[in-house]
């Protein structure tokens, strides 16, 4: 097994004083796809927040390619930050700027390239997201799916070499959801990106998740962990079996 | 009831520790874009500059005459008494530019960008938006609070100069129309008692009531719950909020200036 690019040691979180996951031990290898998966509101978004440095845990420690998030100074942490890119839900793309300009927002803030070369780079990222020749669309004139793969893209300006993606196919149709879980795995062959994903969408889980582990509301921790199609013939947890073949039995 | 007062306790103190980073990031990233002004978001402060201040100037101008007109015919009902009418000039003229020309400037610019900030970072919370900022290592508050924050600091002071110069043609209105005071004489009578200080003492407090409109909205919209009704009670808590701190901020310069005889 390749070196952990995560570790999360005995982590807890929760807001303000009520605890949402407690007692969470768990490491993403390089190279992986590691999916996050369990019902609507158990905190699989939350713990993916912890992760990135947006939220302090209650307690416990967050590695990422060996340096804690949790303790880190914030000269630290943006430096870290540096390394991974982020997918939110809705694309969190500025409804002020272009597309292209979004993309470029990282290459502005960390690199010392020109407007035109960070204008290249913002057309071969969304090229590489199959949206070349939408630069000069604003966010709004886009539709749901070309919003997530243009985060995505922006997420990919600064070659990460770790990318969290939360519920990326959230809100969309089956056809579109497969195409970015096509998109993932292409990033994945290309780039030997390490993925992060939040989903509750069985199809993507099994299509990309190699090792996934599941969380569950009322046990508030993790109750199975695997790969998917593992987890869903023999895990001892009955819960996790009926959750992850309840569509997935064509798998 | 004690655990009430210990959560109130609690949560008080942690809103006004959050505060005090806010305000201590603001400081820090101001200082940051005058030292290096090429990093400075000139497209995002030119937005907001015609936000606040070019749509603006109608409205300015529209209630600063007309409020010019309610202080001269209140002021005339009371100096009639006395055959004093030509002292309406000296009243309108002082409260125009040293109290009333720079607060509602300051009361437009909380209803229409005070507001407007809150419910933009609110909105742009619940599309987590900041959080993406945050994850790119760029701050939020350089990115959103100091643009709005420059284009405030122009928009305000140019309008109050509009805005005092309509509230004095106001007031001219109401002498030379209502008191048959003669325009020249009431326009001498102006200029012969004010002073280029009393403009400045109302641009001073225009450049403060900037600073609190803005902190006012952007904290609020930063504090704002991540749902639909939480931007919304943001917006209107802005509101509130940048009323009090103008009014007490106001109260605050005129005692300090009365201090030094102005």
């Amino acid at each position: 097994m390749s070196e952990p690019v995560i570790e999360v040691r005995d982590l807890t979180i929760g807001y303000d004083n009520r605890v949402i996951m407690q007692h969470l031990d768990f490491s993403v290898s390089r190279g992986e796809v590691f999916c996050i998966m369990g019902g609507s509101g158990c905190g699989k978004s939350t713990l993916m927040k912890h992760m990135i440095g947006l939220f302090r845990p209650m307690a416990g420690d967050i590695r990422l390619f060996g340096e804690s998030i949790v303790s880190a100074p914030e000269e630290d942490k943006r430096r870290l930050m540096k390394r991974f890119g982020v997918t939110y839900q809705g694309g969190a793309l500025f409804g002020s700027m272009t597309v292209a300009e979004n993309v470029m927002l990282p290459l502005a803030e960390y690199t010392d390239l020109t407007e035109s070369e960070q204008r290249e780079v913002a057309e071969a990222k969304l090229k590489q997201v199959d949206l070349a020749g939408y630069g000069d669309y604003m966010p709004a004139e886009l539709s749901g799916g070309m919003r997530k793969r243009a985060g995505m893209a922006r997420a990919l300006a600064l070659d990460p070499e770790l990318l969290f993606c939360d519920e990326p196919s959230a809100g969309l149709d089956p056809i579109t959801s497969a195409g970015l879980d096509r998109l993932i795995l292409r990033m994945r062959e290309e780039s030997g990106v390490t993925i992060v994903v939040v989903t509750h969408d069985l199809d993507s889980a099994f299509t990309i998740g190699e090792h996934v582990i599941m969380l569950d509301k009322e046990a508030k921790t993790i109750v199975a962990e695997g790969a998917p199609a593992e987890l869903r013939d023999s895990s001892s947890n009955i819960w996790v079996r009926e959750f992850l073949s309840r569509d997935g039995l064509k798998h | 009831m004690e655990d009430l007062v210990a959560n109130w306790a609690q949560n008080t103190h942690k809103r006004f520790h959050r505060m005090v980073e806010f305000l201590g990031a603001l400081c820090r990233e101001v200082v940051c874009d005058l030292r290096n002004w090429r990093r400075f978001r000139w497209r995002d402060m030119l937005y907001y500059l015609a936000l606040c201040g070019q749509k603006s100037v109608s409205i300015v101008l529209l209630i600063c005459f007309l409020m010019g007109m309610v202080l001269a015919l209140q002021a005339a009902l009371q100096m009639r008494k006395f055959g004093t009418e030509l002292f309406v000039a000296d009243l309108v003229g002082f409260s125009i530019l040293k109290e009333l020309g720079p607060l509602m400037v300051a009361m437009i610019a909380t209803g229409r960008a005070g507001s407007a900030f809150a419910a933009e970072i609110g909105t742009m919370k619940v599309n987590e938006e900041i959080a993406a900022l945050t994850t790119m290592g760029v701050s939020p508050v350089r990115f959103l609070v100091v643009p709005k924050l420059f284009a405030m600091l122009i928009a305000l002071p140019l309008l109050t100069v509009f805005g005092d110069a309509a509230g004095l043609l106001g007031g001219l209105f109401i002498g030379s129309t209502w008191l048959d005071l003669p325009v020249q004489a009431y326009w001498s009578r102006t200029m012969d008692v004010l002073s280029p200080m009393n403009l400045v003492l109302g641009l001073v407090k225009s450049c403060v009531f900037a600073v609190l409109v803005t902190f006012a909205g952007c904290w609020r919209g930063f504090e704002s719950e991540p749902d639909a009704q939480g931007v919304g009670r943001s917006a209107t808590d802005a509101v509130v909020m940048s009323i009090l701190l103008i009014v007490v901020g106001d109260m605050l310069l005129t005692m300090f200036f009365a201090m030094f005889g102005y």
